[in-house]
């Protein structure tokens, strides 16, 4: 086994070998343009993203003209909202998205209130960190003009009920955008059967390279319309500009392929894998606590909180293991994590969260190393921790006069 | 974020760590912070003819509260409260290297040292008030 282990795949996923080999010839040989339209080399390279496009939408059962490339999810999602909203700002502005939606929406919902351009509603999460549909209809007004919702949390990889929310916008005629950076090649995503009309997605996520993403952009029932955010040579349907990176769209149009081929195998692998490791953390462990739905989960994620030990110095603890903590201390905003906040986990366990991410190698003999060292590191933190003297005297820590600083 | 080699030193190798009886003779206790904001650390001194003789502490926070903490109980043993009222929490932040974000950990260990001291400064002078 190697050290360190890579247990953060929800931050990024190393590169498949198969998906670099793909990518290769389309550096140096096949370096075309894709938009240049007169000679063998622009040919070359628009076969090359039409392929990868029909991948790519196989994966999600959309057609390959409704995928729209941009550099990656971030993109995407500003591009959905914003250019949604300004396509249609003579119908509505008003929004509705929920708290525990990546940044990537909430600062582009935030920040378009912020410009008086949208008013939003931001519903909460119930414990588990799943939107209740309900909640969605009663936040509908005259004015909406578009509902966005995540498909599986980046945190606690809770996976929302888009299904229903998908009928609900269509119901009601309103555009329903989807971030579904976490899920897209990890479980089975359906844009029609899900009623998506947008879709932000991204290579990286999925076993591809980084600096790829897309937008599905619906063309029929309805027709999705919406304003570009780069003015330039009016590519991808006019909606996004920019020359198209063909070989990292080779490389996602791969990725896209062998997510279909391995998902199911893959997330059987995953989750027995990721039942293992908490049944054995949780087991050895008095006081963590899980964070997420139980079940209705991503298959390769596990969050818990360690009561007693901040997260950062257990990640510290660890470090021969890439984990990621939902700790001030790890945040630039030295704010605990927003996502476990709205789920109503209180602040002490925010700061002592740690996220676990399997991914597609990882072995079981780097999760027998991670129980262990997770057990370790906890066990010594808390003999080190008054707060865990403090409760093993009968101490109320709720009780204390904490002096906040 | 890269900890400079002390602060991994003091984390993995934390000095002085554990805890006297509160109401042992000659004992300060100072515990500061709140878990809500990520941190708290107890302080423990033990005072004989009004030199530290021995220190203590817990630290439930990040690797430099940690560290921050464990470095104060070095310095604290064998100085005299007066010599113990001087350390100031630059000096913490000079010898962890302590990048900017990770300052708020030396004040915290500042103020329990502070804390520690008042606290057997009262103790003491309730027992002396008492003696007489």
């Amino acid at each position: 086994m190697k050290l360190p282990i890579f247990l953060d795949n929800h931050s990024t996923t190393p590169m498949d070998p198969h998906v670099l080999d793909a990518m290769l010839p389309y550096f140096v040989e096949k370096f075309g343009n894709a938009a240049s339209r007169n000679h063998a080399f622009g040919w070359e390279a628009e076969e090359a993203v039409e392929q990868a496009r029909k991948q790519i939408a196989k994966l999600i059962n959309a057609d390959s003209k409704e995928i729209v490339f941009t550099s990656g999810a971030t993109e995407s999602d500003n591009l959905a909202v914003k250019g949604v909203l300004e396509m249609y700002k003579e119908k509505g502005t008003h929004i509705i998205t929920s708290s525990t939606e990546h940044r990537a929406v909430l600062d582009t919902a935030k920040s378009l209130e912020a410009k008086g351009l949208a008013t939003v509603t931001y519903l909460p999460v119930d414990k588990y960190g799943m939107v209740n549909p309900d909640d969605v209809r009663s936040a509908i007004t005259d004015k909406t003009i578009l509902i966005s919702v995540m498909l599986a949390n980046n945190e606690i990889g809770t996976i929302n009920p888009v299904q229903e929310i998908g009928k609900i916008a269509k119901a009601k005629g309103i555009l329903f955008h989807c971030d579904a950076t976490q899920g897209v090649g990890k479980i089975p995503v359906d844009v029609q059967a899900m009623g998506i009309d947008l879709m932000s997605f991204t290579a990286h996520k999925m076993y591809g390279p980084k600096g790829v993403g897309a937008l599905y952009v619906r063309k029929k029932n309805p027709r999705v319309r919406l304003v570009a955010q780069m003015d330039g040579g009016g590519h991808e349907r006019g909606m996004r500009s920019g020359t198209l990176p063909v070989p990292l769209i080779v490389g996602f149009g791969k990725a896209c392929e062998l997510c279909e081929q391995k998902m199911a195998a893959e997330s059987a692998r995953l989750t027995a894998m990721r039942n293992r490791l908490q049944a054995a953390i949780m087991e050895g462990l008095e006081e963590s606590y899980l964070n997420g739905h139980p079940t209705n989960r991503l298959p390769g994620n596990l969050n818990i909180s360690f009561a007693y030990v901040e997260g950062e110095s257990l990640l510290m603890g660890m470090k021969d293991i890439a984990l990621s903590s939902g700790s001030a201390c790890t945040s630039a905003t030295l704010e605990p994590s927003y996502v476990l906040r709205a789920l109503g986990v209180g602040v002490e366990l925010a700061h002592s969260s740690i996220r676990f991410g399997l991914g597609r190698f990882t072995t079981d003999e780097e999760i027998d190393y991670t129980i262990k060292k997770v057990i370790e590191i906890v066990t010594k933190l808390r003999e080190m921790s008054p707060l865990y003297e403090m409760a093993k005297e009968g101490v109320d820590l709720k009780s204390v006069q904490w002096a906040a600083h | 974020m890269a900890y400079s080699d002390k602060v991994v030193d003091h984390f993995n190798n934390p000095r002085n760590m554990g805890s006297f009886k509160k109401d042992e003779e000659g004992i300060g206790t100072g515990m500061v912070g709140a878990p809500e904001c990520g941190d708290v650390m107890k302080l423990q001194i033990k005072v004989q003819n009004d030199t530290i003789v021995d220190a203590k502490f817990k630290t439930f926070g990040c690797g430099s509260a940690i560290a921050s903490s464990s470095l104060a109980t070095e310095w604290l043993k064998g100085k005299t409260i007066e010599e113990a009222q001087q350390i100031k929490n630059t000096d913490i932040v000079q010898e962890l290297n302590l990048p900017p974000v990770k300052i708020h950990c030396s004040v915290l260990a500042e103020d329990a040292i502070k804390a520690a001291l008042a606290d057997y400064q009262k103790k003491a002078g309730d027992k002396t008030e008492a003696a007489t």
